[in-house]
């Protein structure tokens, strides 16, 4: 292997004069502690590496080892319920090893090398198999079996097989004979983390990410396979939201990226998901979680790379044929590491200090989620929904511009929402889908044939509002009409009933798709009664004072997910309430006959 | 314990700009390392090795620059980073911004020898902050709760009260029903003026609480390279009494303003790229690395919160400063100038103020069942009324409706009554009784975040009582 010595030190990045040749993107080992560190700039005489651990004490004349190889991940059973480091260090091994604080030097695999894993084989010997054929089965956590694939870009003739039994991560567990001659494969391989996996070919997004937030699901869905932002000011509730899509979302298999976030929060998804029940399978969340920690005090350099870390394991499971979701908070931390190693590095700038090349990144990294083929033809997806924030809550910033290039759910959060405690604080006039015609046909074929209209119908409500309410602000509400002052009565009640939404309350935090139809019919029947009693002479106003308007209001967290058949009750009090204040009159047409 | 200063004493400084040191052929320095500046006087500076060349070093002198000269300036450089010396007897002392004693007490017994940079903790054995602190100041105690482990600082402006409020919470900070209070607190002045540090002392001198203070103390006066240095000092002071003495500790850090000018200028001296406002692009990790040594760990008995206090240059929250706090931080209280005006104490500007933790440390079992909902009507009502008093300001008060004008007089006497509270220590069933007080002047269709059940109970009795 090549080796470096450094001679040149300024934060978490070095300069070395080589002996012999080390390649760009090859994974490095710094000094006598064994800093782990990746080369990042070749230029004559000098290599310039970036260390992924605390630099202090480095003196010149380190050592820097090659490996030959670039920055991979190791993929295979066992990740599940796990929490690693940017660069796929086991977190809970090392604290059992080193303690309770970090330590540079730390070297710990990623896998446990002695764990066993019931491995049952799917295929025969003499079957001609390629990158991505199932050879076996493994259950790895609760009801999440792994499956074990060819590596991508490998092929031949299946020669040998091993029999149903307990193996290690690292035995053989089939022999091909390919062109290359004879090729052995065990249940964990690695991938170099800045290079997506391959799938057979793209597909469509078409069905929706459920999360069971209404505004998100019922306003601004995410697609199975889409990307989605969401950008908020501090305190706007960023992370609490991303928790809980990683919590209610309906993939299989979650990863979640702190990226250059609070320790406090990691503790708080340790501490909760194991509890947690997934809504839909029963299981616990843990089980289907993968967590990549690296908070805001753990090395710059490895929050660069822990988004890749990420997403590189996203892919293995999604090469399953699993929907899997990847949450990434934030993407601006990720592209702030971007800019303090290019800073160090004495790049030209380009925005506000970033480097020219971050929308290319911001662009591939994007460009891995997606509804795919996986190599064994089987539909698999992968979602990624990122935070994003932005300095002084400015949407112009680079960050949060080059992103929506590239994401198509665009989830704004809003400061004066937050502050007034209304949760989640998504402002619907400013987030857009793309992906809501794509979804379109799921709801209708499932009970929501409505949903397109009433949807739109509640989006131009909430229009209306704001447009009125800058007129409010100018002639006082007393001068507008009595239609007109309905509207922000109506738009009022119905953001109150419909958007928000409690991630606290047991009952609200996970609203099924059926119950946020049947709250959309409430909130649509409601709307259309107030215009009934409006247009008989009713005062606008005198609909606040009706009992059944805070039920209406609190019909989220009131009404379970299992008890519908309280919204026809619901529906049944709003007409008689609306009848009291202007009586219907006889249903059948008298002059139809 | 063999001595890890080497014997050698280099020359070759080529040149002093601003903190910096920039000095040829010096081998086997390691970064961040520490290092005696030795003046032509003899007197003995600190430093550090901050970057390293193939033919020279850059140091940064903690104690500024002044008088050096390039033949006279000798370096002495030790193979270990920073440290602090800690031990029994830490508090109740007084100390500088770089961790020595200046009370003229003796020295501190050196038990330990701790990094002053700290190593961050491993987020798998870190503890969920999940206890209520009662800080008897009604805004927090309701609206925005404290628990142990959390980092809540406070973003005001030049010349508002928040020392006073800061004072305060350190006298009146407890756990709920435990009568005095278990907390150490460390206070790291930087960058302020004689006056407010000595203030400070001498406030907590006149409650007695004094043998439970640590002091550290970098002035206006001082050289603010130093100021990089003395909240690290602070830390590593109260991450021993919090780990290896199994304290609870309450950091106290003022002013992070200052804290931060100090940064861009050594930053500036470096010819680092500006990002923001001339502040380094990497100025959120470095003051994540401040933030983040809040917390709770798994299995050991001591705590540490921190409440920084921040200025926000012109009162503007999107200043790189707060604004890059509010991101790292579990939270903010923001102090109005326009309350404080108007004589109202602590002028706590609800609006802007979070507690992120507020739901671990609240509800059953920790404070009240009925806790979170309780805020989050007050924090919905307050926000309406609010609202209304603008639009009130601009079309007139005159075609206000009934429910309006209740909302209206809602929002005074929360500024009145629960906010103001002067510094009167209130518990937090004194403070749940006046919410729930003012709350009952609303009328029902407008508690929308209050179950029936809860308006049945607390509300209903105040309007009859």
């Amino acid at each position: 292997m090549s080796e470096a010595r450094v001679f040149w030190i300024n934060g978490p990045v070095l300069k070395a004069r080589p002996v012999g040749s080390l390649q760009m993107k090859e994974a490095v080992f710094v000094g006598e502690e064994r800093l782990a560190a990746e080369v990042i700039r070749l230029d004559g005489d000098a290599v310039t590496v970036q260390v992924f651990e605390d630099t202090t004490g480095l003196k010149p004349g380190a050592v820097v080892r090659g490996s030959g190889l670039p920055l991979a991940v190791s993929l295979g059973p066992g990740m599940l319920g796990s929490m690693f480091d940017g660069i796929q260090r086991p977190l809970s091994t090392i604290a059992s090893s080193h303690g309770d604080f970090f330590r540079a030097g730390v070297e710990a695999p990623a896998l446990d090398p002695e764990q066993r894993w019931r491995f049952t084989p799917k295929l025969d010997v003499g079957v001609a198999v390629v990158g991505g054929t199932v050879l076996g089965e493994v259950p790895e956590s609760g009801n999440t079996s792994s499956r074990i694939l060819v590596p991508p870009g490998v092929s031949g003739t299946l020669t040998w097989i091993a029999p149903q039994g307990d193996y290690k991560g690292a035995e053989t567990i089939a022999r091909l004979h390919g062109e290359s001659g004879e090729r052995q494969i065990a249940m964990v391989n690695r991938w170099p983390i800045r290079q997506p996996r391959p799938s057979a070919r793209r597909l469509s997004t078409e069905q929706p990410l459920l999360t069971g937030q209404r505004i998100i699901d019922t306003f601004f869905p995410v697609a199975k396979g889409g990307a989605a932002s969401l950008p908020g000011g501090f305190g706007t509730g960023k992370t609490v939201l991303l928790q809980t899509l990683a919590k209610w979302c309906d993939a299989d298999v979650i990863v979640y990226v702190g990226c250059g976030e609070r320790g406090n929060e990691m503790a708080d998804v340790l501490d909760e998901f194991p509890e947690l029940e997934d809504p839909l399978t029963g299981r616990k969340l843990m089980e289907r979680t993968v967590l990549i920690a690296n908070t805001s005090n753990m090395p710059v350099a490895a929050r660069e790379a822990s988004i890749y870390t990420g997403m590189t394991i996203a892919e293995y499971y999604r090469d399953q044929g699993h929907h899997v979701a990847l949450f990434a908070d934030s993407i601006s931390r990720w592209a702030e590491a971007l800019r303090e190693i290019s800073g160090r590095l004495e790049e030209l700038p380009a925005e506000e200090g970033y480097p020219a090349y971050l929308p290319t990144r911001l662009a591939e990294f994007f460009e891995r989620a997606g509804s795919v083929s996986t190599l064994q033809g089987v539909p698999a997806s992968l979602t990624v929904v990122a935070t994003v924030s932005p300095p002084g809550g400015d949407f112009s910033e680079p960050v949060t511009a080059h992103t929506r290039r590239y994401v198509k759910s665009f989830l704004a959060l809003d400061k004066v929402r937050a502050q007034a405690r209304f949760y989640p604080a998504i402002d619907p006039l400013q987030s857009y889908s793309g992906y809501v015609q794509h979804t379109e046909r799921w709801w209708t074929s499932h009970g929501g044939v409505r949903w397109a209209s009433l949807t739109k119908n509640v989006l131009a409500l909430l229009e209306e509002q704001s447009r009125l309410e800058k007129m409010v602000k100018i002639v006082g509400r007393d001068a507008l009409p009595a239609a007109q002052r309905l509207v922000l009565v109506c738009a009022e009640i119905v953001v109150e009933a419909l958007l928000r939404q409690s991630a606290f309350s047991e009952i609200d935090r996970y609203c099924s798709s059926e119950k946020q139809m049947s709250m959309l019919n409430v909130a649509d029947d409601f709307l259309s009664q107030s215009q009934r009693v409006v247009e008989a002479g009713v005062d606008p106003d005198t609909i606040l004072t009706l009992p059944v308007v805070r039920r209406v209001q609190r019909m989220g967290e009131d009404i379970a997910n299992d008890d519908l058949e309280a919204f026809s009750a619901l529906t049944h009090d709003i007409s008689t309430a609306f009848s009291a204040l202007a009586p219907t009159f006889a249903q059948n047409d008298d002059n139809a006959a | 314990m063999i001595s890890a200063a080497r014997s050698l004493l280099h020359t070759g400084v080529t040149s002093v700009q601003g903190p910096l040191v920039f000095v040829r052929n010096v081998r086997g320095a390691g970064l961040y390392d520490r290092v005696d500046v030795i003046t032509p006087e003899d007197a003995i500076r600190s430093g550090r090795v901050v970057a390293i060349s193939e033919d020279r070093i850059i140091v940064e002198v903690f104690q500024g620059t002044d008088g050096l000269s390039l033949q006279g300036t000798r370096l002495r450089l030790f193979d270990e980073p920073v440290t602090l010396d800690v031990g029994p007897g830490m508090l109740g002392r007084v100390y500088d911004g770089l961790g020595k004693p200046t009370d003229g007490g003796p020295p501190i017994p050196a038990r330990a020898r701790m990094r002053v940079d700290g190593n961050a903790i491993n987020p798998v054995r870190r503890d969920v902050p999940s206890e209520f602190i009662e800080t008897g100041i009604s805004a927090i105690d309701a609206m925005n709760s404290l628990v142990r482990g959390q980092k809540l600082p406070v973003f005001s402006g030049s010349g508002l009260s928040h020392d006073r409020l800061a004072s305060n919470i350190a006298r009146f900070a407890r756990l709920r029903g435990t009568d005095s209070t278990d907390f150490a607190i460390v206070f790291a002045a930087i960058g302020v003026t004689f006056d407010t540090a000595d203030h400070f002392r001498r406030e907590m001198d006149e409650y007695g609480a004094l043998e439970r203070i640590a002091l550290f103390l970098n002035l206006a006066s001082d050289p603010s390279a130093e100021r990089l240095l003395t909240p690290r000092v602070a830390l590593t002071a109260a991450e021993y009494l919090a780990y290896h003495e199994g304290r609870h500790v309450l950091v106290i850090v003022t002013d992070v303003t200052n804290y931060c000018e100090a940064l861009r200028e050594v930053s500036s001296s470096h010819g680092e790229v500006p990002s923001r406002k001339g502040y380094p692009g990497y100025m959120y990790s470095d003051l994540a690395s401040l933030y983040e040594r809040a917390g709770r760990i798994r299995d050991r008995a001591g705590s540490i919160t921190q409440v920084p206090i921040l200025t926000m240059p012109n009162d503007d929250i999107t200043h790189p400063i707060p604004d890059l706090s509010g991101y790292i931080t579990e939270g903010q209280i923001v102090l109005s100038r326009d309350l404080e005006r108007r004589g109202v104490f602590p002028p706590v500007a609800l609006l802007p103020c979070l507690s992120r933790l507020m739901n671990k440390g609240t509800g059953a079992g920790m404070t009240s069942a009925d806790h979170p909902a309780l805020a989050a009507q007050l924090y919905s009502s307050y926000a309406q009324a609010q609202r209304l008093k603008l639009l009130s300001s601009v079309v007139g008060e005159e075609g206000l409706s009934a429910s309006d004008r209740d909302l209206l007089a809602f929002l005074e006497r929360m500024e009145s009554e629960f906010l103001d509270q002067g510094d009167e220590r209130r518990t937090l069933e004194e403070t749940f009784d006046i919410a729930w007080r003012l709350l009952a002047q609303l009328p029902d269709e407008s508690l929308v975040r209050l179950a029936d059940r809860q308006i049945a109970e607390h509300i209903v009795a105040h309007r009859h009582g």
